[in-house]
C-alpha cells in the first residue's frame, strides 16, 4: 500500500459515508468457520464512540464518491466541488482485515457512489464481500448497499456474502424525491427491497428445513430516511416506516436528521441546526411501535400529524388517554405496564417478576430504578395515592417538565415560560 | 465477629460458605488472603480451598436457582464491589432457606444487589469486548492492555478465542497483574512482569510490526473523519466512553509527534 494515498482516501471516503447512520452489527449469528477469522454475535458491539456520541461498530466507507447522480441532499452529488477518490478492491479488503484483527471493528459497511452504471458498481461491492468471505475466511459482519437498478443476479450474490443489505429510500415521499433527486424515483428503491424481502424469506424457510442451507442476509435489510430536509410531517414519515416494517419485513428504519451541506435553495441553508430532537422523538416512536405494542395511529394521526418535541411520544400518548389510567402495577398485564410513562421494557419485566413475592409499594418501584417522578401520575396503589387525583393532562405535563432535568431543556425554555 | 480468610478465588469463597455452615460460624466478615489486622476480631477461620466442598455448595444452589441465577453469583463475585462477598453470602442464605426460587424477588435488597453487581460485571465485560485494542508485535503477537473496573478476563476469554481463532493474542489486565494468552490452541492465564508505564514509545516502535503504526494512524484518521461536527455531543460521548478507558484506546491517545 502506498501509505499516504490510502490515508487520504480513507479520510475522504469515510467522511462521505458518515451520513448513513446505520451502524448496527447485531442480529447475525455467524460462527467462526474452520479456525478462520472472526464471528458475528446476535448482539452488536460498539467499538468506539465519536464526539457526536454515535457508535462506531463497522468500518463504514464508500468504495468511491464519484457519482453520476446529482441528488441535492447528498454530499457526493455530481455538481458538488469536492475531492474525489476511489478505493481498489484490495485496499478495502486489507483495511477491513487490518482493523478487524486489532479489534477496532465488527466488520465492514460498504456503500458507494454510482460510477458508470448500477451493475458495474454493485459488481465491485459484491467482489469485495466475496473476497473477504472466500479468500480470507472472514466471518465478521458485512453490510452492503444494494444499488438501485442493479440486476437481481447481483443482489442475490450480495445476499450470499453479506449479513445485511440496505437500500436507502432517502426521501419519505415521491414528491420530495422528485424535487431533490430528479434522476431517481421511489419504484427504483422499492423494487430491490421487494426482491430482497422475498429472497430473505425464501432462504429462511429453506434453512428451517435444512440447517446446511446457505445463509442469505441473515441480519435482514434496513433503510434510511432523511428528516427535516423537506416538508413531510411525522405522520408521513412514520406511516412510510410502518409500511417498510409491515410490507418489507424491514429490520430497521433509520432516521437521519438532515445536516445542511449545500447552498441549494431547495434545502435548509448551511448553519441551520440539525433536527436532533425531532430525530430522537422519531426513534422513540419507532421503538414504541416495534417493542411496546403501539400502533402508529396511537402515536400520530391526522389531527396531530407531528410528535411533541418537548415530551416523549409515550408520555404524549398517556396524556391524551388519561382514561386508561391509573394502572395498578400489582395486577395489570405486562403489556399495560409497558405503556406507563417512566417504565421501560426492562423495568416492566422486573415489576412483573418482583410482584410475585410481595405487593409492590412506591418505595419498591424507586428501588427497581424506574423513573418514578414521571410514572407516579399514572399509577394506582392499594393505598390511595394522592398524586394522581384529578390532575388535568396540562397540569401533569407542566409538573413533569418542571421536575425533570431534560437534556433538551434549553431548547424549550420559551415554551416552559408559558405555563 | 468471625473473620473468614480465603484465597481470593471463587472456589475458595464457595469452600468458605461450606465451612461457615459446617462449623456454624456467625457474624461473618470475608477477608482475602491475610491482609487484615486480626486484633480487631474475636475469632479467625482459615479456609483451605477444597473443590469437593465448593462443588457441594454449587450443586445445592443449582437445585434452587436457574443457570442465570448461578452465573449471576459468579459475576457478582467478579464485580469486586465493596463487601460483595458478604452480600453474596446473605443471598446464598436466602436461597438455601427458601423452598422456591427467589432470584426474581427484586424488591428484596440482597437479591437486587446481586443482580446489580452481576449487571455491572456484565456491562464491563461487554465494554472490554469492545475496547480491547490489539497491537501487533514483530513476532506476530497481538497484545492489548486493559484496566477494567471488574475482573472480567475470565468472562471475555471465550469471545476472543472464538473470534480470533487464527492469531496469537494476549490480553493483559494491568490492574490485577495477570493476562490471558491464546497460542492458537488454548487460552492460558499468565502472570508476567509487565510495566505499561515504562513502555516508552521508542520501545513500542522497536517491538511493533512495521505496519502497526500505520494501522493505528489509519484508525485515528477514520475515527476523526466519521465524526459529524455539527452534531457534537460530548455528554453522550463521555457517557458511552468514560475517560478512565481513554489511555488504552488508540483513537483517544493524542499524537505526540504533531
Amino acid at each position: 500500500m502506498v501509505h499516504e494515498r490510502v490515508m487520504e482516501k480513507l479520510g475522504i471516503l469515510a467522511d462521505a459515508a458518515k451520513y448513513d447512520v446505520s451502524c448496527s452489527s447485531a442480529l447475525s449469528n455467524r460462527k467462526n468457520k474452520d479456525k478462520g477469522l472472526g464471528d458475528s454475535k446476535g448482539y452488536g458491539i460498539c467499538h468506539s464512540f465519536t464526539e457526536d456520541g454515535r457508535c462506531v461498530s463497522l468500518l463504514k466507507i464508500l468504495l468511491t464518491n464519484h457519482c453520476i447522480f446529482d441528488c441535492a441532499y447528498c454530499v457526493s452529488r455530481k455538481s458538488n466541488d469536492i475531492k474525489r477518490a476511489a478505493f481498489t478492491v484490495d485496499e478495502v479488503v486489507d483495511l477491513t482485515i487490518g482493523f478487524y484483527r486489532r479489534n477496532y471493528i465488527e466488520g465492514l459497511f460498504l456503500s458507494s457512489g454510482i460510477f458508470d452504471n448500477a451493475d458495474y458498481t454493485m459488481e465491485r461491492l459484491v467482489r469485495i464481500a466475496k473476497k473477504l468471505r472466500l479468500e480470507h475466511n472472514f466471518n465478521g459482519y458485512i453490510h452492503l448497499k444494494a444499488i438501485p437498478g442493479a440486476s437481481d443476479q447481483l443482489l442475490k450474490e450480495a445476499g450470499m456474502y453479506a449479513d445485511r443489505l440496505s437500500v436507502n429510500v432517502e426521501m419519505p415521499t415521491e414528491q420530495s424525491l422528485k424535487l431533490l433527486a430528479p434522476d431517481k424515483n421511489h419504484i427504483d428503491v422499492i423494487k430491490p427491497m421487494e426482491y430482497l424481502k422475498n429472497e430473505i424469506v425464501g432462504y429462511r424457510e429453506e434453512k428451517k428445513l435444512n440447517y446446511k442451507a446457505p445463509l442469505f442476509a441473515p441480519a435482514g435489510q434496513s433503510t434510511q430516511m432523511v428528516i427535516g430536509a423537506t416538508k413531510e410531517s411525522d405522520l408521513e414519515i412514520l406511516g412510510m416506516a410502518d409500511y417498510f416494517y409491515q410490507q418489507m419485513n424491514m429490520k430497521r428504519v433509520y432516521y437521519s436528521g438532515y445536516v445542511p451541506i449545500s447552498n441549494d435553495n431547495r434545502l435548509p441553508a448551511i448553519g441551520t441546526p440539525v433536527p436532533i430532537i425531532r430525530e430522537n422523538r422519531l426513534y422513540q416512536a419507532d421503538w414504541l411501535i416495534r417493542y411496546y405494542g403501539f400502533n402508529v395511529n396511537e402515536i400520530v394521526g391526522f389531527n396531530q400529524p407531528n410528535l411533541d418535541l418537548d415530551i416523549d411520544p409515550k408520555l404524549g400518548w398517556a396524556l391524551r388517554n388519561l382514561n386508561q389510567f391509573p394502572v395498578d402495577i400489582n395486577t395489570a398485564d405486562l403489556e399495560l405496564i409497558k405503556r406507563i410513562p417512566g417504565i421501560g421494557f426492562l423495568s416492566a419485566t422486573k415489576i412483573v417478576a418482583a410482584r410475585q413475592f410481595k405487593k409492590l409499594m412506591p418505595q419498591d418501584l424507586q428501588k427497581l430504578g424506574i423513573a418514578y417522578t414521571r410514572a407516579k401520575y399514572f399509577l394506582a396503589f392499594a393505598t390511595p395515592f394522592q398524586m394522581q387525583k384529578d390532575l388535568t393532562s396540562i397540569q401533569i405535563k407542566s409538573q413533569i417538565l418542571n421536575s425533570q432535568k431534560s437534556k433538551y431543556k434549553n431548547d424549550f425554555s420559551n415554551q416552559l415560560a408559558l405555563f | 465477629m468471625t473473620q473468614v480468610i480465603y484465597d481470593a478465588t471463587y472456589e475458595g469463597w464457595l469452600t468458605a460458605v461450606f465451612e461457615i455452615y459446617e462449623y456454624k460460624l456467625g457474624d461473618i466478615v470475608f477477608v482475602k488472603n491475610e491482609v487484615s489486622n486480626s486484633l480487631l476480631f474475636s475469632t479467625t477461620h482459615f479456609v483451605t480451598t477444597d473443590p469437593d466442598k465448593a462443588k457441594r455448595v454449587l450443586s445445592g444452589l443449582q437445585k434452587r436457582l436457574s443457570a442465570e441465577g448461578i452465573s449471576n453469583i459468579y459475576k457478582a463475585f467478579l464485580s469486586e464491589v465493596n463487601q460483595i462477598e458478604e452480600t453474596m453470602f446473605q443471598f446464598v442464605k436466602y436461597v438455601l432457606a427458601s423452598s422456591i426460587n427467589i432470584e426474581r424477588d427484586l424488591s428484596n435488597s440482597t437479591v437486587l444487589d446481586i443482580k446489580k453487581a452481576a449487571r455491572l460485571t456484565g456491562k464491563e465485560s461487554h465494554r472490554m469486548e469492545a475496547f480491547v485494542r490489539f497491537k501487533l508485535t514483530k513476532d506476530q503477537l497481538y497484545y492489548a492492555i486493559v484496566e477494567p473496573d471488574c475482573d472480567v478476563l475470565p468472562l471475555i476469554e471465550s469471545h476472543f478465542k472464538n473470534r480470533y481463532a487464527d492469531q496469537r493474542w494476549l490480553i493483559y489486565d494491568a490492574k490485577r497483574k495477570y493476562g490471558i494468552y491464546y497460542d492458537l490452541e488454548n487460552v492460558a492465564t499468565v502472570q508476567l512482569q509487565f510495566n505499561p508505564e515504562a513502555a516508552s514509545s521508542k520501545f513500542l516502535t522497536e517491538i511493533c510490526d512495521e505496519k502497526e503504526e500505520f494501522f493505528q494512524n489509519l484508525w485515528k484518521r477514520y475515527f476523526s473523519s466519521v465524526n459529524i461536527e455539527s452534531r457534537k455531543n460530548m455528554r453522550l460521548h463521555l457517557q458511552h466512553m468514560p475517560k478512565r478507558y481513554w489511555k488504552n484506546l488508540t483513537e483517544k491517545i493524542p499524537d505526540f509527534k504533531k
